[in-house]
């Protein structure tokens, strides 16, 4: 029961930390709660299902890796385009401007998709088959080892892109501060919307292994893990990478344990809780960003 | 912008058109009457939303907790035979104690964390009433099959019609539009909008920034709660799914909408957002209904960005000095 509940949080982990970067790093860059990542969530998992239904032959290594390429760069182009005409714009405007404004997007595209593509939930084909394997009384899905790892080098990869790249060492400079990265010669336009484009891009795969995970996907369905996702990067301190990964993993193995051993009604109610607990008692989270108010 | 005719007038005018407005459709249309009802009932929430949002600066995200909250205790009581008058309190106070509780600790997080928290309890507050079946029958709603609200009794009648509700949310809502006037205006108002500008200068000049911002966000709960009381008794049936996330967004977007921070501007959105989509709903057919929230959700962004004031911005916003360069 623990190892099996262990193994779930994991897999569940894995997607809420690849989504909570998405959150963070635009958090690192411009100080603002990214509120329409859940839906470039969304929206990768609909890119993804669409590739799926395209390809003829999605059962093979490079059939899978178009999938998740289109919904990577399907849903960070989106999260760069929606940077350009709904943030840009308020850069220097009061701080809940752009929330609001992110607000105002998450509604449109949630009924863009709702009008576009349906209402109703849509199953995620199955192309691959499944395997479980079963020992000590646990089951492990070919599945669950497959977001694991995936999840992992995705997030490997990211860390390579931002310790070994000119582009990344700009995003961390960035991050540090705008008006000096531009002195030394980063255009800080290009980089922010890099930022989203990036970030956007491993929510989007969050969202096609989410779609893989529970098998269906619906226009309203990045709300929840949304919020999750979020509660992870202020976990692990918002505008820190390492803490958001850490962060994922945490709440999904608390969530999963919570849905276990307390009520699973009650899950969603645990993640809220931990966020608002998070929040008040320790804002920087549990890896510490420090937390100046600028004056 | 100047209007041609004195305030006081144009004051009176309304009210009077107000009052006559259900005889404007031959007495019965109850359509009207039922849309007049929805306003009024959103311009209570909204007035209430726009003490912490437009005053105080405090964004909100899970404003229809507090709806929830006035609605349930209300049908709770009225199902065991409690006189309105009597729960109408009851639920102001439970709604203005439960956001005292909220703020003792959310209110020192900075703005946009406090806006995520206020959403998180939202949430919590709409699967509580999900889930604790015993008290609030769960998904199903309030009353449960034999059971009824009771009916609101003055002076020896009792409110069952559509026309009976609208004077009774006709009162309120002129209550409501008189305390937000008020309130503007006092030195408890004046220090709302002080903490919104500049928090660090609001303390500096002697206004105890955690205290005044409690008692913003304890009004606005109070507002909340009664509107939902209200509600309650009106429609006769609860259920969680009233009070979803995107209902407090829907209310945030009527406030940046007409303008945050005063009244007029506030019902100016209540009735663009919900008094003329549902005028259209009968002109343009069921589809447009659908394209409503997508509408939304562009005019929000646009608002934000060129018109952040919203459509009528607030008088002392619109005083305030403005560098050419700024602009």
């Amino acid at each position: 029961m623990f190892i099996q509940q262990l193994i779930n949080g994991l897999t569940l982990g894995s997607i809420y930390a690849l989504f909570a970067l998405g959150y963070t790093m635009v958090y690192g860059v411009l100080l603002m709660i990214n509120f329409a990542h859940s839906e470039i969530f969304m929206l990768g998992a609909y890119c993804g299902l669409g590739m799926l239904c395209v390809l003829p032959m999605a059962a093979s290594g490079p059939a899978m890796f178009a999938v998740f390429a289109a919904a990577m760069f399907g849903s960070g182009a989106v999260a760069m385009l929606v940077e350009r005409v709904a943030y840009r714009p308020l850069r220097h405007a009061p701080r809940l401007s752009p929330l609001i404004s992110a607000i105002g997007i998450s509604i449109f595209l949630q009924n863009l998709i709702m009008l576009t593509v349906g209402a109703q939930s849509m199953p995620y084909p199955e192309k691959f088959p499944i395997r479980q394997f079963e020992f000590w009384g646990v089951t492990l899905s070919t599945l669950q080892i497959f977001i694991f790892f995936l999840a992992v080098i995705l997030m490997l990869l990211l860390n390579l892109f931002l310790r070994k790249t000119k582009m990344g060492k700009a995003m961390q400079a960035t991050a540090q501060n705008h008006l000096v990265s531009q002195l030394m010669g980063i255009n800080v336009n290009t980089i922010i919307a890099l930022t989203f484009f990036v970030g956007g891009g491993l929510g989007g795969a969050a969202g096609v292994l989410n779609g893989l995970y529970y098998g269906s996907i619906k226009y309203n369905m990045g709300f929840f893990p949304g919020i999750k996702a979020f509660t992870a990067a202020v976990l692990g301190g918002v505008g820190n990478i390492k803490g958001a990964m850490a962060g994922g993993f945490i709440l999904g193995i608390l969530e999963v344990f919570a849905a276990g051993y307390l009520s699973s009604e009650y899950k969603d109610v645990i993640a809220f809780v931990v966020l608002i607990v998070v929040l008040i008692i320790k804002p920087g989270g549990l890896f510490g960003e420090q937390v100046t108010e600028k004056i | 912008m100047k209007l041609p005719i004195s305030k006081p007038y144009l004051m009176s005018g309304v009210l009077l058109l107000l009052l006559v407005w259900p005889f404007l459709w031959g007495g019965d249309n109850a359509y009207a009457l039922y849309i007049a009802c929805l306003i009024g009932i959103y311009t209570i929430l909204c007035l209430g939303l726009n003490i912490t949002i437009g005053y105080t600066g405090l964004l909100d995200l899970g404003f229809m907790a507090f709806y929830a909250i006035g609605a349930y205790t209300a049908a709770i009581l009225s199902i065991h035979g409690v006189s309105f008058w009597l729960t109408l309190p009851v639920c102001v106070l439970v709604g203005g104690g439960v956001r005292y509780l909220l703020g003792l600790p959310v209110l020192k997080l900075r703005g946009d964390y406090l806006a995520i928290v206020t959403l998180a309890f939202g949430e919590i507050v709409r699967l509580v009433a999900n889930n604790t079946v015993g008290l609030t029958n769960g998904p199903k709603g309030l009353p449960r099959v034999g059971e009824k609200i009771s009916e609101i009794r003055l002076f020896g009648w009792s409110l069952n019609d559509t026309i009976h509700f609208y004077y009774l949310i006709l009162a309120f809502v002129l209550l409501a539009v008189l305390v937000s006037h008020r309130l503007e205006h006092s030195r408890l108002g004046r220090a709302f909008v002080a903490i919104r500008e500049d928090e660090l200068a609001a303390e500096l000049s002697g206004i105890h920034v955690a205290r005044v911002k409690s008692v913003a966000f304890v009004i606005s709960g109070m507002f909340g709660a009664l509107a939902g009381a209200i509600y309650a008794h009106w429609i006769g049936f609860v259920s969680p799914e009233m009070f979803t996330f995107w209902e407090s967004v829907f209310l945030v977007a009527m406030i940046v909408v007409g303008g945050m921070g005063n009244i007029g501007g506030v019902v100016l959105g209540v009735i663009l957002l919900v008094g003329v989509p549902e005028i259209l709903r009968s002109t343009l057919g069921a589809k447009f209904v659908d394209y409503r929230m997508l509408v939304f959700g562009v005019v929000m962004v646009a608002v934000i960005i060129f018109r952040p004031q919203g459509l009528i911005p607030s008088k002392r916003r619109s005083l305030e000095l403005h560098t050419p360069e700024a602009e």
